[in-house]
């Protein structure tokens, strides 16, 4: 396999096994580690293996086209930079999964546990070696999405979910700046490209748009980085289980801030604005961090707060903007990833030794945990920054550039002052941590009995120690040569002299050192009284709490100006918001005609048929009649809309529509049965007069009504001038051309419908079937109206006649009304079928259809529920109709599916012409058994819709049955 | 012809609208089907000229001349939007009758405006 295809395994195996191990059964603690252990020894060893290619500014790329028009490339890029980071998050990954094998316990659900982490390890390695920058954004957003599981994983715990969703909507608002500055970005480089992007430094920062940018892109990594103001939600965060901590909040998630700030340094550092407020965030994220962390009770957020402050150190570094200082930042970020691992892991072992990691309770343990507390020295140590361990070297190289001046600034004068303080600070809680939980007296009441942990568990941390030291002893032929190919891969040709040795001699930085050891010794005996007394938080800034402040801008934002834009913007009430969509509608069609010019014509009453004038202005009265009639006389107002629909269908047979004319006379009938049938569940309205008499009512009706006549003019002035105006050629001569040639019918529109457009009929049915299918979920649970319940008035009075009467029975003449039409219906029955099999089989040469043949049919069925009853039909016949729609639905899918066979796209039609004796030459189009289809589901849904309403009336035949049977039963 | 059509279609979109803005559910469905009336004949009209006695059914096998018949596009689009104007309107009587048997009232807010 070839380099650049091994880039593209390092990010799908950790995915791969993420899904692994999401199947794994819940108890197999051994099995996951066993995967996950896999996957990252896996990893690591590829990473390992590319080492020569990187390690002289050498780069890996594997490039594939995803969506090129608009360059985006799923491009990988590995240099020493990347690399240097993949060993981190695949080493590390190891040590965390090893430990958390014994660190979770058998009742914890682990496949879940290492899914996550390995996906998150994938996204980590995603983003470190992404070539293009909007991967880079997608994956720096599923970081955020793992940790955001990871950190809630015990999602039973409210601190967890918390953290969870601090964590989450802090890097995320972080992730979306990013995004928006890294499009920023590739639109003045002109390319997403990372190296594109890395070889136009001057470009950028010469743009007009390179502060926005900027900015943009620091809040993306300054949140993800914990860096203040943001910094509040990395200590919140620990109450992710402690694997977790020890992986993303020390190694790799945090650090992916910073890996960005180094990653584009080249580019973007260098300006007055990169070092002002890169500068004063990393110092003042610097300072209070390591003051933050003296004061905390719990070992985690000790742990937590320093990591703040040691990446505020790495960030300060960035922003000098000198090659050496970034030397050094590259170099921190790597001894910080070693020392605070072990760490986070040696606090995870107190804690699940001793049941809790309150300092408070923690005393003495140094008995017990012998050898976890040797380690635990040495690491605390190199955070400190002791000599001959890690974190010195670094923090050595730190104060020599504090100490160069670089811009002039009160900032830059500040720095060396700030960096020694922060120093001290840091050897003080270094030493409040070891003082507090190993020595002092023996512990009194933990909640368990503290021993050391399996040897397994203790590995990682012994490993990483084992780091701290020689890196710290013999640098330059440990670590020298990976930290080289890091720098080179940042810098360039910018890569300056730098020196890793011990010992430089006295000077400045070592006179720092001595007097941040011993000032930060100094300040914790002087402290001792104070921490004694337990309180949580730091003095002075006790009320600065960032959680805070955010739990209120949360409240603010989500519920009080929601509830605020809710009841001052919006309404539960239809008609305002009826209201606005119209006039909105209105606005947007008149504000594009008229910014266009358009003046109305005159009309000229030329050409107009009398004939045609007077069926329109019956169907003029007709739509205002039933307008006006719609409230009191519902019956009138279904009639008159009814006349309306016929001058509609007339419309079409006077204007060349003889397909729609016939579609639109049957869907008249069945909408009229359908609201019909509804009508009976409405309740009387008596007609008021004194209703409208309402000032406010009245003016509310006189602005409905101008808006109802603005509208109908519009459209009148709308629709005319379109009419009026000459239209070049349409695509309707292309379908005119080839209806006969290519879709063997003379009939265009059905041609069209069943195969030029046959994907969108397919579409419709679709949804003429879904409709019909909620109509008939929504009527099961249909509960009518006490009022409406009662027997019909009619069958009242028919009921009181058969009583009144001594030779008549009582429903007899219900049962009989309507005799002579119902029989009439009942021998219509084949003739609905005839008109259907005619409508269908004529349809794709002459007007007809399977639309109209699909109505008919209904129609068919529907005049035996009217004429018959419910119950004499459905003793007759059984309709199935939910199968008509599904076989109609399948007839269509496979019509179109059988094109595939021949190869062809899906619904391609073929037809020819057969000699059937007697009747002779028929048609015999594929687009004819789509056609099928589309009748099968049209019958299938319109019978359905109408016999569930129908259905209600049984149903409270029904209900009035069981009431009156329990009304005898309390008699 | 065209006047008389573009009439016909504005007092059916303003009766349509008209009732849209009723506060009973009867009232908007009666308007939602005028509307539809109007404005499949507004997508109708939108074709390349109105033709009287030019039906889009083509002699098998002949030259044809586009011009001739009318636009069969339109007609394709309404015919679809008849039936599925049928089924909104179907789905809209039952959510209509379940909500009177829910609330107990035909407004459209599902409660009586208090008065």
């Amino acid at each position: 396999m070839t380099d650049a295809n091994l880039l593209l395994l390092l990010i799908m195996l950790p995915f791969m096994g993420s899904a692994l191990a999401a199947m794994l059964p819940g108890n197999a603690r051994n099995g996951e580690a066993w995967l996950s252990g896999g996957v990252a020894v896996a990893a690591f060893a590829i990473a390992a293996s590319l080492f020569p290619e990187v390690a002289t500014g050498g780069v890996v790329r594997r490039e594939v086209e995803w969506m090129p028009e608009i360059g985006l490339n799923f491009t990988l890029r590995m240099d020493g930079f990347a690399w240097m980071f993949s060993m981190l998050i695949t080493g590390i990954g190891l040590l965390v999964v090893i430990y958390a094998r014994y660190y979770m316990s058998p009742k914890d659900p682990v496949p879940r546990f290492f899914s996550f982490l390995l996906a998150f390890m994938g996204a980590m390695q995603g983003m470190v070696i992404s070539g293009n920058l909007i991967l880079l954004g997608i994956f720096w957003e599923l970081t955020s999405i793992f940790s955001f599981l990871l950190i809630g994983y015990w999602h039973h715990n409210a601190a967890a979910r918390d953290g969870a969703r601090m964590a989450l909507i802090i890097t995320g608002i972080g992730g979306l700046g990013l995004l928006v500055g890294l499009v920023l970005i590739g639109h003045i480089v002109g390319s997403y490209e990372l190296d594109a992007v890395l070889a136009s430094g001057d470009a950028i920062r010469d743009h007009d748009l390179y502060v926005p940018a900027l900015l943009l892109i620091l809040l993306g990594a300054l949140t993800k980085s914990a860096q203040f103001p943001f910094h509040f939600w990395l200590p919140n965060a620990m109450a992710a289980p402690t694997p977790v901590s020890a992986y993303l909040h020390s190694a790799t998630m945090v650090k992916a801030g910073v890996f960005l700030l180094a990653r584009l340094w080249p580019v973007l550092s260098g300006t007055d604005e990169w070092f002002l407020i890169v500068g004063f965030t990393g110092m003042a994220t610097l300072l209070l961090g390591a003051y933050f962390a003296i004061f905390q009770q719990d070992l985690k957020g000790l742990l937590a707060y320093s990591t703040i402050s040691h990446l505020g150190l790495i960030t300060t570094l960035l922003s000098l903007g000198s090659p050496l200082a970034a030397v050094a930042a590259i170099f921190h970020m790597m001894n910080h990833a070693t020392f605070k691992a072990s760490l986070f892991m040696a606090a995870g072992i107190i804690d699940h030794e001793a049941g809790t990691r309150d300092m408070r309770r923690l005393s003495g343990l140094f008995s017990s945990l012998p050898i976890t507390a040797t380690l635990a020295m040495v690491a605390s140590a190199a955070m400190a920054g002791v000599p001959l361990l890690n974190g010195f070297l670094s923090k050595e190289m730190f104060f020599a550039e504090t100490l160069e001046q670089h811009h002039g600034s009160l900032l830059d004068g500040a720095a060396p002052y700030a960096a020694t303080i922060a120093s001290a600070f840091a050897v003080a809680y270094s030493v409040r941590f070891i003082h507090t939980v190993f020595f002092g007296p023996k512990p009194v009441d933990l909640p368990r009995e503290p021993h050391e942990p399996p040897h397994w568990m203790r590995l990682p941390i012994e490993l990483l120690v084992l780091i701290c030291l020689i890196v710290g002893v013999i640098p330059g032929i440990t670590v020298g040569p990976y930290l080289h190919a890091a720098v080179v891969a940042v810098l360039g040709e910018r890569t300056p002299e730098y020196s890793l040795a011990v010992w430089h001699g006295f000077n400045t930085p070592l006179m720092m050192s001595a007097v941040a050891l011993v000032g930060g010794a100094l300040l914790y005996l002087s402290l001792g009284r104070y921490l004694a007394r337990g309180e949580d938080g730091p003095p002075l800034f006790r009320e600065l709490r960032g959680q805070r402040i955010f739990e209120r801008i949360l409240v603010t934002i989500s519920w009080r100006w929601a509830r605020w834009m809710e009841s001052h913007l919006g309404t539960r009430r239809l008609q305002p918001q009826l209201r606005l969509v119209v006039s909105i509608a209105f606005v947007a069609a008149l504000w594009p005609l008229f910014s266009a010019g358009f003046t109305p014509g005159w009309p000229s009453l030329e050409g107009v048929d009398p004939v045609f004038a007077a069926i329109w202005a019956v169907g003029a009265i007709c739509a205002l009649g039933a307008a006006h009639q719609a409230k009191y006389h519902r019956l009138a107002a279904l009639i008159l809309m009814g006349g309306a629909g016929i001058v509609t269908c007339i419309t079409f047979v006077w204007l060349s529509a003889p397909d729609l004319a016939v579609t639109q006379l049957l869907v008249e009938i069945v909408t009229t049965v359908l609201i019909l049938l509804g009508l009976r569940w409405l309740p009387k309205r008596v007609e008021k007069v004194d209703n409208s008499a309402k000032p406010l009512a009245r003016m509310r009706r006189h602005r409905d009504f101008t808006l109802a006549v603005l509208c109908g003019a519009g459209m009148t002035m709308i629709a005319y001038a379109v009419m009026k105006s000459p239209l070049p050629d349409t695509i309707g001569d292309f379908f005119l051309t080839r209806a006969y040639p290519e879709g063997g019918g003379t009939n265009v529109v059905n041609v069209i419908l069943v195969d030029f457009r046959g994907f969108d009929t397919f579409g419709e049915i679709t949804v003429l079937g879904i409709v019909a299918l909620t109509v008939f979920a929504l009527l099961r649970r249909f509960r009518p109206a006490p009022d409406s319940v009662g027997v019909p008035e009619q069958q009242r009075i028919q009921n009181a006649f058969d009583d009144e009467r001594p030779d008549r029975e009582v429903g007899e003449t219900v049962r009989d009304y309507l005799m002579v039409p119902s029989v009439i219906m009942q021998w219509m029955f084949p003739l609905a079928i005839l008109l259907a099999a005619y409508l269908f089989l004529r349809g794709h040469d002459l007007p007809g259809g399977g639309f109209a043949a699909g109505i008919a049919m209904a129609i068919g069925f529907l005049l035996q529920y009217i004429g018959g009853g419910t119950r004499w039909v459905e003793d007759r016949l059984r309709i199935l109709p939910v199968r008509w729609i599904g076989s109609g639905l399948l007839i269509a899918a496979f019509t179109g599916i059988g094109a595939w066979l021949f190869g062809m796209p899906f619904l391609t039609s073929h037809f020819q012409y057969l000699d059937v004796p007697v009747i002779g030459k028929v048609p015999a189009a594929s687009a004819l058994l789509f056609d099928l289809g589309v009748f099968s589901l049209v019958v299938g849904a319109t019978v359905l819709i109408l016999i569930a309403l129908a259905h209600q009336s049984v149903r409270s035949h029904r209900v009035r049955a069981v009431e009156a049977a329990k009304l005898e039963e309390d008699a | 012809m065209e006047l008389v059509l573009a009439l016909g279609i504005g007092v059916l979109t303003g009766s349509g609208v008209w009732l849209l803005l009723r506060p009973r559910t009867y009232q908007v469905i009666i308007g939602l089907a005028l509307l539809s009336y109007a404005v499949n004949l507004f997508i109708f009209s939108m074709g390349r000229q109105l033709k009287v006695g030019a039906a889009p059914v083509v002699a098998a096998g002949a030259e044809i001349d586009p011009l001739a018949f009318a636009d069969p596009v339109p007609q394709a689009l309404v015919l679809t939007a008849i039936v599925i104007g049928f089924a909104t309107t179907a789905l809209f009587l039952v959510v209509l009758l379940a909500a009177r048997g829910l609330t107990g009232t035909d407004h459209v807010d599902g409660r009586e405006p208090e008065r």
